[in-house]
């Protein structure tokens, strides 16, 4: 199963808002905790979000710790024209991950 | 002669010194906490010295939550969201929280519609602040107060 799921309609009207929802599997520690013995757990946050809707960038998160681990992220776009909306979440430790979905718009 | 102690005067001061240890734990185990002076600076960093004006903005969060890891919080701008006036960006910040930051949205035109929504964690009951900036340049935001009952980050890691 791909880490991370992406809900965007596969149609719409031209000039129809859509809803985006993004969801992706991550621990996001936040670096505060400690373990048993007391050493404090590494921070391991995924930092940014970005979303281009055929190259050009419609939406951008910045993520802090206080972020639910798991990421679900919902925003909204113009359906402009067909083609594809690229997902990239990027983290600590070189975390990288680019999902893509495409939408025909009539 | 010395009256010996009666069972009354035993347990007050037993009382008295269990509550004394009581407190000095609560103190002891207080985990570092961010405060609303703290969440004031961290809004000030995003917003320099501009204004910010209550209204505008609707922050949406339950009122009581069991499970302070996963909160939902939706924040709705009202805003045509055309090129000439539209949402920049969305953060929203919390009091009580290690980090008064949660998380900054940027948004455009693009948007179409100046909604997003996202799960937060909540180290405690507090209030939670959104503030927008819209593209004249303008401040506006909305705080919404949660009761959480089972606190995120205190569970101990592995």
């Amino acid at each position: 199963m791909a880490s991370a799921l992406i809900n965007v309609p596969a149609r719409a009207k031209r000039g129809e808002i859509i809803e985006i929802k993004t969801l992706i599997s991550h621990v996001m520690e936040t670096g505060f905790r400690r373990t048993q013995l007391g050493a404090v757990i590494p921070r391991d946050i995924i930092r940014r979000f970005v979303c281009t809707y055929n190259g050009t960038e419609v939406f951008r998160a910045e993520l802090h710790p206080a972020i639910a681990a798991n990421p679900f992220i919902v925003f909204s776009t113009v359906a402009v024209e067909s083609g594809t909306l690229v997902f990239h979440w990027t983290g600590d430790h070189g975390f990288s991950v680019t999902e893509s979905a495409a939408i025909s718009v009539d | 002669m010395e009256r010996p102690t009666s069972r009354r005067d035993f347990l007050k001061t037993a009382g008295g010194v269990a509550a004394g240890l009581g407190l000095g734990s609560v103190i002891a185990v207080a985990p570092a906490r961010a405060t609303p002076a703290e969440m004031q600076e961290a809004i000030r960093k995003v917003v320099g010295s501009a204004r910010v004006t209550p209204g505008r903005v609707k922050l949406d969060l339950p009122p009581l939550i069991e499970n302070g890891n996963a909160v939902p919080l939706t924040v709705t701008v009202e805003s045509p969201m055309t090129e000439a006036q539209h949402v920049r960006a969305v953060h929203v910040f919390t009091e009580k929280n290690p980090q008064p930051n949660v998380v900054s949205f940027h948004l455009g035109p693009r948007a179409g519609r100046a909604r997003v929504a996202t799960r937060m964690r909540l180290a405690d009951s507090q209030n939670v602040t959104a503030i927008c900036e819209l593209s004249d340049g303008s401040f506006w935001s909305d705080s919404a107060g949660i009761v959480v009952t089972l606190a995120a980050c205190l569970e101990d890691g592995i």
